[in-house]
């Protein structure tokens, strides 16, 4: 292979490091509406009264949208494919409000100022109503955050809006009362996560225009181009036909950008102004009004043999969705599919409950469930090992998955590539395991821990992830590589680049890729789910290997040969039996301008059936300070397997960025409301993502595999590594203070406190 | 009122109003590199340099530039792309958009420190916001640059 699994660098690297305009604001034409919103102070209310008459005489203001005059559609923003298991439960301007900073108004004006001063002129009576705020009381609650008639969920998910339900459900294999019952320990343990935000660097951004022939077209920083344009014209009420999206450079996404967050407000004011008009999410916008991680409390029930064997678990799922139920039904499966498979328990049961809160809706944020599950198990088991007298790491070793083992909590799938155990191995040399377990007291007030979790995810939503490309020669035997896959900083431009050089024996810089854009990329369901690498990656082998067909059938021709005497070589379609006998691939791609009956060109589309998990294994050294409760993380060692790694560079720093946001969760990020229901943590002053002065050096080692169901061999990443830090710092914790936290993040002030609390008793 | 400064060497004369921020002004003099990530002065991103000095454009009011250099990464694209080699030879640009105010910052510190520790640099950089690559690959490529000049002026 002279590109797949070499650590080339990303195509579009040196226009990002040297600050050229490729981003949606800096594309937006000059003369752009700017368009904001008005939002709701109250966590649950009814807009009896909303006056924008003197608001409109300011001067500048070009549009001023209420309730009373936007269409009325129920829709979804999330990011699914149709039909979508989030219910329709919006509008996209209600009488209604159901959290704070839910959208009252939209006004659109000249320049920020006058839209600034308008939004302030806008006099609004509200009736204010008693919201739902604690998801522990949601569910069959007597009030209803969605008491509407016009209600629908479109997937049997046990969603019902006149319970408070977004989703619920129940699952399980074998009798796990009757093995419980034959177990030597049994433990139930229950955590809490909060309602993380993603906090890319580019808060959410779209503009909109009407092209020559009339159509809406918004240019949008979004992973989901294609089912923006259904969402769009799901909420406006307009034909698919006469949408148009288009994807430039995104400032990171991990899943934020799965909704379709911002895109209607410029949207709805370019439909019917005819101008064109923008949006930019402030920060604090982003954090009150984006789509956060589910809030989400986990209890697990583990029955395990005095000699360790994980035999049954029971888990209980109660997710947050808030006021809307955007990725609600999805997130939720993945806390018990990704969670229960690793230690092959004879029996589980996995049951759960999605409710709708007066609280900002959540959405997909990278790990989507996984992370909350995991987080429960791993600790649970960890606390399991330590009751037997086990070390955590041979606890491991007597229950993981092995290849060729089928999963029964993970859909019955077959196991086809996994070397989880080998990357538990390495990490437990790269930390040092055996030397620091579990503690060491430093002598001056402060003690070291280390803790280990264990992680896996999927690659891409089995048979419903479609990835799509089409591939042509261009002049002189170039290649224009079209996807609809969302390069959202990933790098996923490139790697599909990479696969496709080595389809076609080129070098990569010919392959041209260009994406996304709806009007010319075949469809592509979006990148999240950890699916482009895997899904659309075979897309790109699938189509190279038809191009490289046609290639040769229109060599053959020119050589006037049988068609299968021929082969291509990356340069010319040469006769096997006489080499010298060829036709280049220029002369080919030039003959092809004049017609010779066929297309250069193959569109392949591709779904796998299954959704091979990645795994992973991370180890955590923390520092504690007994004083103070301040918590210094001193290591970090994690190894990957994602089956083959198409860019051992880029797989590096996926797994590096994803960590560093798993210790985010577990460290800092917090989220709290007031009385009210309004978030406290609504800027970055408040919201304390890592900088990098709180990050060691982590190290990261891949231990590949072959997934013979991928492009190359390769499974998914960009995923999996966000879920080890919080079973393995919690647990590193845990060896440093004796004090369990199973909420996080576990903060000094939570420490400090429970240490003392710890040393009364 | 009229503001006169040097935008990257270049004279710029404008109409502007009191209370414009340094950052939508150099964005409306066509430097697009410089981003906004926050309201609160806490990402960096849109970091620049007034009289060589990197200053958060967005907490600066244009008006106080009157009279002063202000350099934004368009201003120092041969530099820029020298670092690009070191940090897109990681990986560690990933979604880019935290790249102009964190290279500001570093350039800054190439000219402002001598050697520093990785103490040093993690300091210098601090405000630097970034959440794609949990920062250890941009900490690679800082150093392998900081080498990489450090052996060139010996050589």
């Amino acid at each position: 292979m002279a590109y797949v699994s070499k650590p080339i660098m990303k195509k579009d690297a040196v226009a990002l490091i040297t600050g050229k305009p490729v981003y949606t604001e800096d594309l937006a034409p000059k003369d752009c509406l700017v368009v904001k919103v008005l939002r709701s102070p109250h966590a649950s209310a009814l807009i009896k009264e909303i006056k924008t008459d003197t608001a409109r005489k300011v001067p500048g203001i070009e549009c001023i949208l209420t309730h009373e005059n936007c269409p009325k559609n129920r829709f979804t923003q999330a990011g699914q494919t149709y039909p979508e298991p989030s219910p329709y439960d919006r509008y996209i301007l209600e009488d209604r409000v159901r959290f704070v900073g839910d959208a009252v108004a939209i006004v659109a004006g000249t320049d920020e100022k006058c839209v600034d001063r308008a939004l302030k002129m806008i006099k609004v009576k509200y009736e204010v109503l008693e919201p739902v705020l604690d998801f522990r009381t949601a569910k069959d609650n007597p009030i209803l955050v969605h008491p509407e008639e016009d209600w629908v969920a479109h997937c049997p998910v046990g969603a019902d809006n006149r319970r408070n339900l977004v989703a619920c459900g129940r699952e399980g294999d074998g009798d796990v009362d009757a093995v419980f019952e034959d177990c030597d320990l049994v433990l139930e343990r229950t955590y809490h996560t909060k309602a993380n935000c993603q906090t890319m660097m580019e808060t959410f951004r779209s503009y909109a225009y009407l092209d020559v022939y009339g159509r809406l077209t918004v240019v949008s920083s979004t992973q989901i181009p294609f089912h923006n344009r259904r969402i769009l014209g799901n909420a406006l009420g307009i034909p698919k036909s006469k949408i148009r999206i288009i994807k430039p450079r995104i400032g990171g996404g991990f899943g934020a950008k799965q909704t379709g967050v911002a895109e209607i407000y410029p949207a709805i004011v370019t439909w019917l102004t005819g101008k064109p008009s923008r949006i930019v999410y402030s920060r604090r916008e982003a954090m009150i009004a984006g789509s956060p991680r589910h809030e989400m409390e986990i209890t697990v029930r583990m029955g395990l043999s005095k000699e360790g064997k994980v035999r049954a678990i029971r888990m209980y799922t109660l997710s947050n969705s808030g006021a809307y139920g955007e990725h609600g039904p999805t997130t939720v499966g993945l806390t018990g599919h990704k969670a229960i498979p690793i230690y092959t328990p004879e029996a589980f049961e996995f049951v759960y409950d999605v409710v709708y809160t007066n609280v900002q809706a959540a959405g997909a944020y990278r790990g989507y469930g996984a992370t909350q599950g995991l987080f429960a198990v791993e600790s649970t088991l960890n606390e399991a090992a330590d009751l037997l007298g086990i070390d955590p790491l041979t606890i491991r070793r007597k229950n993981f998955l092995k290849e060729g083992q089928t999963m029964p909590a993970y859909y019955g799938e077959l196991l086809e590539s996994c070397t989880v155990e080998a990357c538990m191995e390495k990490c437990r040399e790269m930390i040092g395991w055996d030397e620091k377990y579990p503690r060491k007291d430093m002598g001056n007030g402060k003690v070291r821990g280390v803790g280990v979790g264990i992680a896996m995810q999927g690659s891409g939503i089995s048979g419903i992830d479609v990835g799509s490309v089409t591939i042509r020669v261009s002049d002189e035997g170039h290649y224009n590589l079209m996807i609809g896959a969302a390069d959202m900083g990933t790098g996923c431009d490139t790697i599909l680049a990479q696969m496709a050089a080595d389809c076609l024996d080129c070098d990569v810089d010919q392959i041209i890729v260009y994406g996304v854009d709806t009007d010319t990329a075949p469809y592509d369901s979006g990148s999240y789910a950890s699916s482009t690498t895997y899904v659309t990656g075979m897309a790109v082998v699938k189509a190279c290997n038809e191009l490289k067909n046609k290639i040769c059938r229109i060599g053959a021709e020119i050589l006037d040969v049988p068609e299968d005497a021929v082969d291509f070589d990356g340069r010319d379609v040469y006769r096997k039996d006489a080499e010298e006998t060829k036709v280049s691939l220029k002369d080919i791609s030039t003959k092809n301008m004049f017609g010779c009956g066929m297309d250069l060109e193959a569109t392949a589309s591709h779904s796998s059936p299954k959704s091979p998990p990645p795994f992973m294994a991370g180890m955590a050294e923390v520092e504690v300070d007994l004083e103070t409760g301040k918590i210094d993380l001193i290591n970090y060692a994690a190894c990957v397997d994602c089956g083959t790694p198409i860019n051992p560079n880029l797989v590096r720093v996926q797994a590096e960025g994803g960590i560093v946001q798993g210790i985010g969760m577990v460290l800092y990020e917090d989220i709290n409301y007031t009385d009210q229901g309004a978030i406290m943590e609504n800027s970055l002053m408040q919201y304390k993502i890592p900088s990098r002065v709180e990050i060691p050096d982590i190290r990261v080692e891949i231990e590949g595999s072959y997934e013979p169901t991928g492009p190359f061999g390769a499974k998914s990443v960009g995923e999996v590594v966000i879920n080890t830090p919080l079973p393995a710092i919690a647990q590193a914790v845990y060896h440093a203070t004796g004090i369990r936290f199973r909420e996080l993040p576990i903060k000094p002030e939570k420490v400090a406190a429970a240490l003392q609390k710890f040393g009364e008793k | 009122m009229i503001l006169k400064c040097w935008i990257n060497g270049k004279a710029v004369t404008a109409d502007i109003s009191p209370d414009m921020a340094l950052l939508e002004f150099v964005r409306s003099q066509g430097c697009y590199s410089v981003k906004r990530g926050c309201d609160t002065s806490n990402c960096g991103l849109c970091t620049v340099w007034v009289e060589e000095t990197p200053v958060l454009s967005c907490s600066v009011p244009a008006v106080r530039v009157e009279g002063k250099h202000v350099t934004t990464l368009e201003g120092v694209q041969k530099e820029a792309e020298e670092f690009a080699q070191f940090l897109g030879n990681e990986g560690a640009e990933q979604c880019g958009f935290c790249s102009p105010g964190f290279v500001m910052n570093v350039l800054a510190m190439v000219r402002e420190l001598e050697d520093p520790t990785e103490e040093e640099i993690k300091e210098y950089l601090a405000g630097n916001l970034c959440r794609c690559t949990g920062y250890v690959g941009q900490l690679r490529a800082v150093r392998k640059f900081l080498a990489r000049k450090k052996n060139g002026e010996e050589a």
